[in-house]
């Protein structure tokens, strides 16, 4: 029985590595005809869209959360570093926390809760009402006219909002330092900009484009997977949310042990 | 069609030959034979779970049979190549039976998406087909609704529009009056007909409604539990002397013993312990 149960597992993991490796190779492929200039002007427009959508109308929770997140990091260090009194390094830990992790990290989840759910929701009501039958049998490949604009959408504004996510969580730290001990602007971006460093940024940006990929394609999959009524829809949006979150977190894992092992997040 | 002459209509546009599918150990379709000849109207008639619609897939390539072959203008659409099956597509027009406009577009711009996307046309030219098109299915006036704000009988009608966009040689209806009421479903008839008389489109219509079949329809063909057990003109469909297809024009239900019996195998089957 459980030898039968990991095997199950075991089959289930190895088919959807296989179907989202499959579904990223196409939509590679593919990704040409949604940019602008080179690509096809209409599927450019739907990227647009899908960027307002994906990115654009998950600013104001994005920033919220990090604002609020950056508050509490602050916080929880001043607690910690006011008994050395050190309580000015709370600048450098706020910057590298934000820079390195937290502001891909808070972007990423909401944008899957927000996303993944609403992509797998989309397609999946295409896929029960045949419309993705409708696009095959007229010869359009669904990846193309369905998949690229939202990968498209979600490559170019989840680095943006990871980016501002980063600054408003640096911008919560400043205002605790200035509430608390009075700290001037001028001070708080001189240390904060020497905590900061190019390569953190270039990484985080490197991981949040992963991130992307693996919200788009998550919800993509799970959505075109759903057969049945109504209620798989919902059960389709719910796997989708939990997986794509859970990969996230599991590709942030992986991305930073290698950065560890590679030598790329020691300080200095 | 009286222009028709007897060697126009006998070339056969769609050509299913030994077509057998089956869902693990069940059996949906039996060698089913069936040709369709340029210009005729077929019904493709049966029951609930006769196979018609896994049929259907089957001729729009949708899914590829197990063994036999379909195919559409002299093409094998179950072994061709990538590039010949879209050639094949472009020359057959689909109308779902869940209608499957796609939501986020109005009914014009639904229309206009084979156009736009298959033919290097300029958009005053595509929209200028569409115009035709949807005048021609009745929806002119229609044609900024979104599918949502449409009526079952106007999804069907703009269905068509989309399907006929590309002017294909062959238009595929599943069900196409289905969940309509009689007088909607008429109309619907009407415009089938319209299809082939006035575009010399051939048509093949899956349904389940024998009124419609006959008023419409130059051959029927009828599937029941995956073979087909008649076809022939809407007359001779009448004439049969098949005791389903009797059944099925007499309407009438299921011998209570059949189904009784085959519950009662069913039920003791999943309790013996």
């Amino acid at each position: 029985m459980i030898i039968a149960g990991i095997g199950r597992a075991a089959i289930t993991s190895a088919t959807d590595v296989g179907t989202l490796t499959i579904q990223l190779w196409r939509s590679l492929l593919r990704l040409r005809t949604a940019l602008p200039i080179v690509g096809n002007r209409r599927r450019w427009r739907t990227s647009v869209r899908q960027m307002m959508a994906i990115g654009v109308s998950a600013l104001p929770v994005v920033a919220l959360m990090s604002f609020c997140l950056g508050f509490v990091a602050s916080l929880q260090a001043a607690a910690e570093l006011r008994r050395y009194g050190a309580i000015r390094y709370v600048v450098e830990f706020t910057a590298i926390a934000f820079t390195r992790e937290l502001g891909a990290l808070i972007t990423a989840i909401s944008v899957s809760g927000r996303s993944a759910s609403a992509i797998a929701a989309e397609v999946s009501t295409m896929v029960v009402g045949q419309e993705v039958d409708a696009l095959r049998v007229m010869g359009l490949d669904p990846i193309e006219l369905t998949l690229v604009p939202k990968y498209v959408g979600a490559l170019i504004t989840i680095p943006c909002l990871t980016i501002l996510s980063t600054l408003f969580g640096i911008t919560a730290g400043y205002c605790f330092l200035a509430a608390s001990i009075g700290m001037t602007a001028r001070v708080f971006v001189r240390d904060a900009l020497e905590a900061i460093m190019l390569r953190d940024v270039v990484l985080t940006l490197v991981k949040s484009v992963v991130f992307a990929t693996i919200i788009v394609h998550v919800g993509y999959m799970e959505g075109l997977r759903v057969s049945g009524g109504p209620e798989a829809v919902g059960r389709g949006t719910t796997t989708a949310v939990v997986n794509a979150t859970f990969l996230v977190i599991l590709a942030d894992l992986a991305a930073t042990a290698l950065f560890y092992v590679m030598g790329w997040s020691a300080a200095g | 069609m009286t222009t028709n002459t007897v060697g126009t209509m006998r070339e056969a546009l769609i050509s299913i030959r030994d077509v057998s599918v089956a869902y693990g150990s069940r059996r949906v379709l039996d060698r089913v034979n069936l040709d369709v000849y340029r210009g005729e109207i077929v019904a493709l008639l049966g029951g609930s779970g006769s196979g018609k619609t896994t049929l259907l897939r089957q001729v729009v390539a949708l899914a590829r049979p197990d063994s036999g072959s379909i195919s559409i203008g002299g093409v094998d659409v179950t072994s061709c190549s990538a590039r010949e099956l879209a050639a094949v597509r472009r020359k057959i027009g689909v109308a779902f039976q869940e209608s499957a406009l796609f939501s986020s577009m109005t009914v014009e711009e639904n229309a206009a998406l084979p156009l736009q996307e298959l033919t290097g046309l300029a958009d005053p030219v595509v929209a200028l087909m569409v115009w035709m098109k949807l005048k021609a299915v009745g929806l002119a006036e229609a044609r900024t609704l979104y599918p949502r704000e449409l009526s079952g009988g106007m999804k069907k009608r703009a269905a068509i529009a989309r399907a006929i966009a590309l002017d294909p040689d062959i238009v595929v209806l599943d069900e196409p009056s289905a969940g309509l009421d009689p007088i909607i479903a008429a109309g619907l008839d009407e415009l089938i007909l319209l299809l082939k008389r006035s575009f010399g489109m051939t048509v093949l219509v899956v349904t389940h409604a024998l009124d419609s079949a006959f008023r419409i329809a130059d051959r029927v063909a009828m599937l029941y539990q995956g073979s087909l057990i008649a076809v022939g003109t809407p007359e001779e469909f009448k004439a049969s002397t098949h005791p389903r297809a009797r059944q099925f024009v007499q309407g009438q239900p299921e011998r209570l013993s059949d189904a009784s019996a085959g519950f009662a195998a069913s039920f003791l089957k999943e309790f013996q312990p």
